[in-house]
């Protein structure tokens, strides 16, 4: 087999493979529908192939060719804008938006990965190119192309890792209160209710968390509006929110509370379990651009 | 992209005419409060709005 051939392939399929690695279904992410699956994969493998002929086209001295790599990162761009418009057209139809900071952080995910399958065609391409040039053994060259492109694909994937509210707070279950119209939960107030049938409906059917920051930076973090509008949306898709869209009563509201830092949240569901509801607050991810360091001058 | 009206009293309704007169929005005055309830309920369905209830037997109809 040839060797630039032999370059190519196996970093070709070691770039598909780091693609694939980050599809998931993941339900506070997106809802990846068929389309959207195959459409990803495909623009995988695109990416993965443009990674794989980098290493060979320096090696054949073709060095007009890397500049497509310039043109490979516009094309991955417009992917980033075609998720947020996409997910942009959707957001009217949700009870509970995502928020435009969640958006913007899933369509930057979806950028990212792709450039992940070209960083890691790349490096295993690199790998097998310098074996072979010192003439290693064929077979062994492979299997150092794949530990080196495991080990990148494994490293970006930590990389990439998103946290979740779960590092940075603790959320423990909080009493809805009424003070007259007026919803309190944990002493903030939240809203005012002015139906009385509403209220009943959140007293029986509420259910309430109290999300206490574990530090500094994790206020700064829950302070952020985008970041509490995705753990709205996070509670309200995983729980099945009992509302309608003529129903503005029952919109959950995170409120901080200005003392302390903490942000109490109210939610009206159908099978009110306090503990799945905990764990999906826990779940929501930290969003990027929420992310600050306030107090590290 | 959606245009609409969004941070505006639409109606009030009240069963207080001393508290509340002339303004923008439609005035309910109704006789007791299961009827400010009830017009509540129709006015904040029909319009997608949100009943707040400002006491004195006053609710207004919000639309965020």
């Amino acid at each position: 087999m040839e060797k630039d051939f032999l370059i190519i392939l196996v970093s070709f399929i070691m770039g598909i493979i780091a693609r694939t690695f980050m599809i998931k279904v993941d339900y506070r992410q997106y809802p990846t529908y068929p389309q959207s699956y195959l459409s990803h994969i495909t623009l995988g493998i695109i990416a993965a192939g443009l990674g794989a002929v980098v290493i060979p086209a320096i090696a054949n001295k073709e060095f007009v060719a890397v500049t497509f790599l310039a043109i490979a990162a516009q094309h991955f761009r417009d992917v980033r804008s075609l998720e947020r418009e996409s997910l942009d057209n959707i957001e009217p139809t949700e009870l509970v938006p995502r928020g435009t900071a969640y958006i913007e952080d899933i369509a930057k995910i979806f950028e990212a990965r792709n450039y992940m399958a070209i960083l890691t065609a790349t490096g295993t391409g690199a790998t097998l190119y310098l074996a072979l040039y010192f003439e290693l053994n064929r077979y062994f060259s492979i299997a150092l192309g794949i530990i080196i492109g495991s080990i990148i694909i494994t490293a970006l994937n930590r990389l990439l890792k998103m946290s979740t509210i779960e590092e940075i707070a603790d959320v423990q279950s909080a009493e809805i209160e009424f003070d007259g119209p007026l919803l309190k939960i944990a002493g903030t107030f939240v809203m005012n209710i002015g139906l009385k049938d509403s209220r009943e409906i959140f007293k029986k059917q509420g259910v309430a968390v109290e999300i206490i920051p574990k530090d500094k930076y994790a206020t700064a973090i829950l302070s952020n509006i985008g970041q509490r509008q995705a753990i709205q949306h996070n509670a309200a898709i995983q729980l099945g929110i009992r509302k309608d869209v003529d129903e503005p009563d029952f919109t959950p509201i995170a409120r901080i509370n200005t003392a302390n830092g903490n942000v109490v949240m109210a939610i009206v569901v159908r099978d009110a379990d306090i503990n799945k509801y905990i764990e999906a607050v826990k779940g929501t991810p930290i969003l990027e651009s929420a992310k600050r360091k306030p107090i590290d001058i | 992209m959606d245009y609409g009206i969004k941070e505006l009293i639409i109606a009030i309704i009240t069963t207080n005419r001393e508290l509340v007169s002339g303004g923008t929005a439609p005035i309910f005055y109704v006789e007791n409060d299961e009827k400010k309830e009830e017009k509540a309920l129709l006015v904040s369905k029909t319009t997608m709005g949100m009943v707040h209830d400002i006491g004195d037997g006053t609710y207004i109809v919000v639309k965020h």
